[in-house]
């Protein structure tokens, strides 16, 4: 498939270096037109995307040593979060100081991996805390992400969204997480979504852009997958799959739909757009089937931070808590993990 | 560098090992030798061979080699338990089922590990997959058991069942072949195959634990020699074997004129269809549960990938892809995708055949990816350019080995499909529903899987087409395989009147009339025979009544390639069949005098009951024609099974000497309303009315070549359409050793056959033969699994 290069200039690399360093090889996906012919091609079958989704964590497991590198990798992809609608300064501090001290210090010279400096790869918050965030969070590298476009709905007057990101990116967040508008994908308005997107990829400036598409509102498979699509030719450097607010949110099978995608547009295009699962990734054994789906469908370069993330909130704790049981053998209590 | 630190860089799996010693105990308890379970107890271990491990080459456990004097023992358990075991009510039996079920749950992660470490499969496989489709075998058959005398009236169990199943499922196929058998009431000696018997011995003592009463599950070890000491044992009643399609044949031989009820479920060079608007990712990997679960070593594993040229290409740059992440190592590690083939000499076989299809121009593909040194390890293989005349492209190879060929229309993959001997499965990958279920039924397989592969389930029949064999195993379909007509087993032999041959009369010199020639009916026309000899037919007291042609085998080959020509009947719409069998009926009545006047001639007895019973049979299974159906089965899936009866294509049908037209049309109605195209060979004591009956099949809209009728002596000709590999079933009414030539010749192309072995059916008898009798007979039943998801 050719595809011209929409903007050659945003195909360079970005003038301001992100705070977390991708890998120096990483071009950030300058956007592609929209192709509709391909939107068109895109099939994906529920019950045989289940099936794998159903087998793969029964295919896949690590122990031991394994899994306390697996779950320390897994605290730097993680997007440290709290949306909730009775946030305050106070709470968002006490996430960014967790986020500088993700695991307890004696675990972490008990592992004896003080040298990794695990942290996660930045702390997701609304627009109100973004100047908190970023004055928590100054000099330790972790990005700061504001969710966006009126989140979770995304129901607001285009120019009122876009002004959200304008003024996010204003108050330094580094990463912007828009919502897209699911009627758009139920009624087929590939076009209508596509226009959307790119204007706020635009408005996003160098902060790199996560579209969550609130997979649980979009019925279908094939739906995901098509809107993952669009997302990405417009110019995505993250597909998101919910805000957390919907009544489904990541589950495995959606996560196989969408990075599938991410797979044949890196195919078709060269660019690796990165994926976010989020909402309701609470538990170790569940993150480490999550980096096992990236890890097959994807390959090990995608377990970066620049190309995979969670969107977690307790998950730290629980992590927390299977690291100390790898060190001392013993289960661990999460009153005794400094809460997030 | 702190090793935590090295794998955070590198991300690796590493190790995750399953457990081996609470199997090895097990194995320890018993000083790692076993005798065979015989009347509920063990014997003592007589002369025995090795039970190794593939992944190690470890020996497991000494197993003994049953000799033939073991098997009488088994069998005469087996024979001293049927009756009070045949005698209790289904609830009691079905409570035994569920108790067997129950403990293989308790046990689940014994079996599994012990089925790994005999095996070599994946413990992953063994745990998620064998042994939990294990306990459901049970506990579906436990129901079955219960509501057998509703479901199947009428109907008695076979008595003792020999089963012999394979090594690739070993607990699996013992499940299959134990749960029906006890279900309907028989008993089993049953042979485990020689690299895996470890499960079936653990299942022994799981029956003994549920307190089966003693010889209902008799377990004898061995190798082929302990299975021909089973299959030729005299007092065994049925044999049902899962296996290799050569080892199927010399079975079919062996029981030939025995009487012994038979199964088979034998090899498969199964397709894997992926048409351009399929999910393709999701095809891939449904190939990777097609053809690289348990090693590529499943009867119906997806060996032959056949895609749509449009996407061939990027198919296979996926698949090489994919083929790149697969983990080949010790069975044991969770985290392992392939494991070990169960034994040196598999591995060596599979090598070489890989060598051959090189040789022959196929290009090889092997991932750049770790396997384990020692041990039965090979990695998973794809042969691309490969073309339909490749040893790899008809050989099952039945190891981690995918051939690839291309097709460009429906049409054509469906050709492709077909080209094969086999017919066990199928598989189909697009998105549109139109061309699914266009091409399921078009398929030549008796599983069909859409938009997935390798699905099973107790409730749903699996079993062969062609030279995969016969019977079903699980649901409605494979229960009545261990059931027999209760009339059945009570049959006398047969007295034939002896045929006489008084002085020949000159028709000639009968009263006026014109010298009449009958014709054989090849191709919708009347046909000389090849030889240009004629048969004289007699009457009653010896009288010449007429000649016909004497059948040869180029009359046999004609009338076959017609009935073959004739194929697409078995797809014109059952309301259709109806009509033209219910126009027959009209016809044949409307002629019912003459008819009766040629009866009597050849028989002396008044026809006209004889020609009344035929018009109201041929009604009969016009009537049945768009009534003998199939079933929608639920597996546990999201999935619908639908059982469809379909025809078994040409059939040869050789009436019996008496009745001859009644004997004639009651066997070809209930084969011709189920879209059989048939070869008939009439009574060839009395073959002038069937001779008669194509002037009536010629005014009833009856297709060219959906009937043939050769004329000549059964016995010859009967071996001739036995031998023929175009016939697909072959039906003889006639003496014991005619029967027994007529089955063993059919192992050639493993024909389905019913022969009556010189015992007496009584063909008018309505309440037998107006029904399903068969119309089972007649049909196979081919499960098309249909997953859905919006």
């Amino acid at each position: 498939m050719e595809l011209r290069v929409v903007d050659p200039a945003a195909a360079k690399p970005a003038k301001s270096k992100p705070i977390e360093a991708p890998a120096s090889s990483h071009r950030r996906n300058p956007g592609f037109p929209l192709d509709l012919d391909w939107v068109e091609r895109v099939r994906m079958n529920r019950s045989a995307l289940e099936r794998r989704a159903a087998t793969l964590p029964a295919r896949r497991t690590v122990k031991k040593d394994w899994q306390a590198a697996w779950l320390l990798k897994a605290i730097t992809l993680m997007d440290l979060t709290t949306l909730n609608s009775d946030d305050t300064p106070g709470r968002v501090e006490r996430l960014c100081a967790k986020a500088r001290h993700p695991v307890r210090q004696d675990i972490i010279d008990g592992l004896g991996v003080a040298d990794l400096e695990v942290k996660p790869a930045a702390v997701c918050v609304y627009h109100s805390f973004v100047k908190t965030a970023v004055d928590a969070l100054k000099g330790t590298g972790i990005n700061v992400a504001a969710v966006s476009t009126a989140f979770p709905h995304g129901l607001a007057p285009l120019s009122t969204r876009l002004a959200e990101i304008e003024a996010s990116v204003a108050d330094g967040a580094n990463e912007i997480d828009i919502v897209i508008e699911r009627g758009m994908v139920l009624r087929g308005d590939w076009q209508a979504l596509y226009d959307e997107v790119r204007a706020m990829r635009k408005a996003c400036g160098d902060a790199h852009i996560k579209t969550i598409l609130g997979t649980g509102e979009l019925a279908t498979q094939t739906n995901v997958a098509k809107a993952s699509l669009v997302c990405m030719l417009a110019g995505a450097d993250f597909i998101k799959t919910s805000t957390g607010k919907e009544k489904v949110n990541a589950n495995l099978q959606t996560s196989l739909s969408m990075v599938r995608m991410i797979r044949w547009f890196h195919e078709e295009t060269g660019i690796e757009v990165g994926y976010k699962p989020a909402g309701g990734i609470a538990t170790a054994k569940l993150s480490l089937d999550y980096m096992a789906l990236i890890k097959e469908e994807l390959g090990t370069h995608w377990l970066q931070p620049h190309l995979f993330r969670f969107g977690a909130s307790s998950l730290l704790t629980d992590i927390e808590r299977q690291l100390e049981h790898t060190l001392t053998g013993h289960y661990a209590a999460d009153y005794r993990m400094p809460m997030v | 560098m702190n090793k935590i630190a090295e794998i955070f860089t590198s991300l690796d799996y590493g190790p995750a090992p399953e457990s081996a010693d609470v199997a090895l105990a097990w194995l320890a308890a018993h000083d790692n030798t076993f005798g065979h379970f015989i009347n509920g107890a063990w014997t003592k271990p007589g002369k025995t061979f090795a039970s190794e491990n593939p992944a190690n080459g470890k020996v497991l456990a000494q197993v003994t080699d049953g000799t033939a004097a073991d098997v009488d023992a088994a069998v005469k358990a087996a024979r001293a338990a049927f009756k009070p075991w045949a005698a209790l009510s289904g609830y009691q039996r079905g409570k035994y089922l569920y108790a067997i079920a129950r403990l293989i749950q308790k046990h689940s992660r014994l079996f599994a590990v012990l089925e790994t470490m005999d095996n070599g499969k994946p413990i992953r496989e063994s745990r998620d997959v064998d042994i939990p489709l294990v306990a459901r075998h049970f506990y579906h058959h436990a129901g079955w058991a219960q509501h057998l005398e509703r479901e199947f009236p009428e109907h008695v169990p076979y008595g003792v069942c020999g089963q012999i199943i394979p090594w690739n499922f070993p607990l699996l196929m013992l499940a299959w072949k134990i749960a029906p058998a006890l279900a309907a009431g028989n008993t089993v000696v049953l042979k485990p195959a020689e690299f895996t018997s470890l499960t079936a011995l653990l299942f022994a003592e799981i029956c003994d634990k549920a307190h089966l009463p003693k010889g209902v599950v008799n377990i004898v070890t061995g190798e082929g020699d302990t299975g021909a000491a089973i299959t030729g044992h005299p007092d065994i009643d049925k044999i049902a074997f899962t296996g290799s399609t050569e080892v199927g044949k010399i079975i079919r031989r062996a029981t030939a004129g025995t009487g012994k009820g038979i199964s088979l479920e034998l090899g498969g060079k199964s397709p894997y269809i992926v048409f351009d608007d399929a999910d393709i990712d999701s095809a891939i990997e449904g190939l990777v549960d097609a053809i690289w679960f348990n090693q590529g070593q499943v009867c119906c594993a997806g060996s032959r990938l056949l895609v749509q040229e449009s996407i061939e290409e990027r198919f296979l740059e996926k698949l090489k892809k994919r083929m790149s992440t697969l983990r080949v190592g010790d069975p044991l590690d969770k985290a392992v995708d392939i494991g070990a083939l169960v034994a040196p000499v598999q591995v060596e076989r599979v090598r070489d055949l890989v060598k051959k299809g090189v040789a022959e121009g196929g290009q090889l593909y092997e991932p750049d990816i770790d396997v384990p040194g020692g041990g039965c390890f090979i990695k998973p293989t794809l042969i691309t350019n490969v073309s339909t005349a490749n040893t790899v492209a008809n050989e099952e190879i039945f190891g981690p080995v995918l051939v690839e060929m291309s097709f460009r229309t429906p049409e054509e993959a469906v050709a492709l499909a077909n080209n094969t001997r086999y017919g066990l499965a199928a598989t189909i990958w697009t998105e549109n529903v139109n061309l699914a279920l266009d091409i399921a039924p078009k398929l030549k397989a008796g599983v069909v899987w859409i938009n997935s592969t390798n699905n099973f389930d107790a409730a749903v029949g699996f079993g062969g087409y062609k030279e995969s064999g016969f019977g079903r195993e699980g649901g409605r379909e494979g229960m009545a395989f261990y059931l027999k007509a209760k009339w059945e087993k009570e049959l006398k032999p047969f007295v034939a009147a002896a045929a006489k041959s008084g002085k020949s009369a000159n028709p000639l010199d009968d009263a006026g009339g014109i010298d009449q020639t009958a014709k054989m009916y090849i191709a919708g026309k009347q046909a000389r025979p090849d030889s240009g000899y004629s048969r004289p037919v007699h009457g009653p007291s010896g009288a010449l009544v007429g000649e016909v042609g004497d059948g040869n085998r180029k009359d046999i080959r004609n009338a076959v390639e017609a009935a073959r020509a004739a194929l697409g009947w078995a797809t014109t719409s059952a309301h259709n069949r109806a009509q033209i069998l219910y126009f027959l009926a009209e016809n044949l009545e409307y002629r019912a005098d003459e008819f009766a006047a040629r009866l009597r001639a050849q028989t002396g007895e008044d026809g006209a009951a004889e020609v009344a019973a035929s018009v109201e049979r041929l009604f009969a299974f016009a009537g049945w024609a768009d009534k003998y159906d199939g079933a929608v089965h639920n597996p546990p899936q999201r999935m619908v099974a639908t059982a469809m009866v379909e025809a078994l294509g040409a059939m040869a049908i050789l009436a019996p000497p008496s009745r001859p037209l009644l004997g004639s049309i009651a066997l070809i109605a209930p084969a011709l309303a189920m879209g059989n195209t048939v070869v008939l060979v009439p009574s060839d004591r009395s073959p002038l009315s069937m001779t008669d009956f194509y002037q009536v099949l010629e005014t009833s809209d009856v297709p060219s070549g959906v009937l043939n009728i050769v004329t000549g002596e059964s016995k010859v000709l009967a071996k001739t359409l036995a031998e023929h590999d175009g016939i697909d079933a072959i039906w003889f009414a006639g003496d014991a050793e005619t029967s027994a030539m007529v089955e063993k010749a059919s192992a050639g192309n493993v024909k389905q056959t019913w022969t009556s072995r010189g015992l007496y059916y009584d063909l008018s008898d309505k309440a037998k033969f107006e029904g399903d009798y068969f119309l089972r007979r007649a049909t196979q039943v081919k499960n098309v699994w249909i997953p859905y998801g919006a």
